[in-house]
């Protein structure tokens, strides 16, 4: 979970440091490196298209030549599956529910591991007392705890909350431990001589320092919050994304099952995308590798 | 003599060792020093004699293990509030840009935002880097991340300035203009400073004073020079006169047994 290059700049002036222009050359590499990433997916879905139409290709492996469409589905089955849902708007409500989970267990998962992060590591007396038992926690498979939520908060969205939470937090709480431990002494005790309170210290010292940890874990948290909705959903509920695919996977819907693996995947890339947006403003003050301007 | 900006009166730090219990390293021993107001007094001695463990004393960072800290004639309690510390290694918030670094100071203390910037920005015009007020700390070279140091610590006012060797990291050209600057900065409003160095040249060419601290463990003061060039001074010119090198020479004569001893003791580590 640790970043690499984190330790300060070394001493080399970085004039202008003007990071964020992109070179002319990289540029068109990049139309040519997105116009490959198309192409490969438009010939993935051949591909499968191929393999799974019945009586397209002589049957190699099942007798039955339908037999490939029922285990791994038809790609225009999926996509006019996906269309319908959009279209006829009965996805949304699901999604919606799978989202809002996401978005608690991030936010409420986030806050947890940012209070009792900073606790712990300021206070070396609870620090030891809780060490093994947080050890124990984090070590525990945790997927394992969802049917457990599902029985004490029941089929709504609390269970697929406290469950996408107890994810989130461990995250979230070890980059804050770590990132309240490596706030160098120096700049501390320049903070103390510039005459900072102990107050002070902790909101302008050790919170902005464990919150650039935080946000270096930003793309691991919110991808945990999402894993612990959709596999909440799966294990029992009544709405969502993971609700839907379950359904479907109960009555060998494969078409469905793919259907929905696809939205989520789409989901979860916005999310990503997003999170890189806010992470990008969030830390302009982080050294980054110094690009020359080719001339 | 009137009451000294700072005093250390018979200070003594021991450590407990990490590696064998029971066992104590003696940094300091026995060390009186004092700073009268607006004087500067430059400490040098070998490496590792304890130089920053006597600043940090001064400083209220570090509590002696026996002896007094007088500031202003009271006794130090704390950290030290009269006084700014400038560091050797890196101290700037790397979240905050050279504008917010400076502030920092004033918004401790609860002053009002608008009149912080304009302060601010001020004092960066005055350590030469108005333009450089939304670079980051890793954006700027490291003499500019040292004027910020200086801009943020200056900005307070403080009585007596505390250095800790704050240009060692720097170049010789980048330095001596620092060290210019200082000067300049330091005459505007005479504050009284003790400046920590391993340099000899660089004690010399700015201070009033320089003592001349003896090898670790159990570092004591063992010689005290009165620098009598004139000001002001200019640290590139005043190295070349006839009264420089004879100051040289002499301090450099009671220092050098004890840079051998230092390097030895290194050694034979």
């Amino acid at each position: 979970m640790q970043e690499a290059g984190r330790t300060s700049a070394d001493d080399s002036p970085v004039p202008g440091a003007a990071t964020s222009t992109r070179r002319p050359g990289q540029r068109a590499s990049r139309g040519r490196i997105a116009f490959y990433h198309v192409l490969l997916l438009g010939g993935l879905f051949l591909f499968w298209y191929v393999m799974t139409e019945p009586g397209l290709i002589p049957p190699f492996y099942f007798d039955d030549p339908t037999r490939a469409k029922f285990f791994f589905g038809q790609p225009i089955e999926v996509v006019k599956r996906i269309w319908t849902w959009f279209a006829g708007g009965s996805i949304y409500l699901h999604l919606g529910v799978t989202l809002i989970e996401t978005l608690l267990a991030f936010a409420i998962g986030t806050a947890l591991g940012l209070v009792l992060g900073l606790w712990l590591a300021l206070s070396p007396t609870a620090s030891s007392l809780a060490d093994p038992y947080i050890k124990a926690m984090n070590a525990m498979p945790r997927v394992i705890l969802a049917p457990i939520f599902a029985v004490w908060f029941g089929l709504g969205i609390t269970s697929k909350v406290v469950f996408g939470v107890t994810l989130v937090f461990f995250i979230v709480f070890f980059n804050v431990y770590q990132g309240v431990k490596e706030v160098s002494p120096v700049v501390l005790a320049n903070a103390r001589m510039l005459g900072a309170t102990g107050r002070q210290l902790l909101r302008y010292v050790y919170l902005p320092s464990a919150t650039s940890w935080v946000f270096s874990s930003l793309h691991t948290s919110v991808g945990l919050a999402f894993v612990g909705a959709v596999v909440g959903e799966y294990l029992g509920s009544a709405k969502g994304v993971g609700y839907l695919i379950h359904q479907a996977e109960g009555v060998f819907d494969i078409d469905t099952v793919f259907a929905g693996i696809l939205v989520l995947t789409m989901c979860a890339l916005i999310l990503d995308f997003i999170v890189t947006r806010i992470e990008g403003r969030l830390l302009v003050w982080r050294p980054r590798a110094a690009e020359t301007e080719r001339l | 003599m009137s009451t000294p900006a700072l005093l250390l009166d018979r200070v003594t730090c021991a450590f407990a060792s990490r590696e064998r219990q029971g066992d104590r390293y003696t940094a300091v021993k026995d060390t009186t020093l004092a700073v009268g107001s607006g004087e500067f007094v430059s400490v040098v001695g070998p490496t590792g004699c304890g130089k920053s463990t006597l600043l940090n004393v001064a400083a209220g960072l570090l509590q002696p293990s026996s002896g007094d800290v007088r500031v202003l004639g009271q006794p130090l309690l704390g950290i030290n509030r009269h006084s700014g510390y400038m560091f050797q290694a890196e101290s700037l918030m790397p979240w905050r840009n050279a504008l917010d670094n400076v502030i920092a100071g004033l918004q401790f203390a609860g002053v009002e935002r608008g009149e912080s910037k304009s302060r601010a920005q001020q004092w960066l015009g005055r350590v030469g880097l108005s333009g450089f007020e939304e670079r980051y700390p890793h954006e700027l070279s490291g003499g500019m991340r040292k004027r910020v140091a200086l801009a943020q610590m200056l900005i307070l006012d403080p009585e007596i300035m505390l250095m800790d060797e704050p240009f060692s990291a720097l170049d010789i050209q980048t330095r001596q203009l620092m060290e210019n600057e200082l000067l300049d900065l330091w005459s505007a409003d005479r504050k009284s400073v003790l400046f920590i160095t391993h340099d000899l040249e660089e004690a010399i060419a700015l201070s009033d004073r320089v003592i001349v601290l003896s090898a670790g463990p159990a570092t004591r003061p063992i010689g005290e020079f009165a620098i009598d060039l004139p000001r002001p001074r200019d640290v590139n010119e005043i190295r070349l006169t006839p009264r420089f090198v004879e100051l040289h020479t002499q301090i450099w004569h009671a220092m050098k047994d004890e840079v051998l001893k230092g390097y030895a003791r290194s050694r034979k580590n």
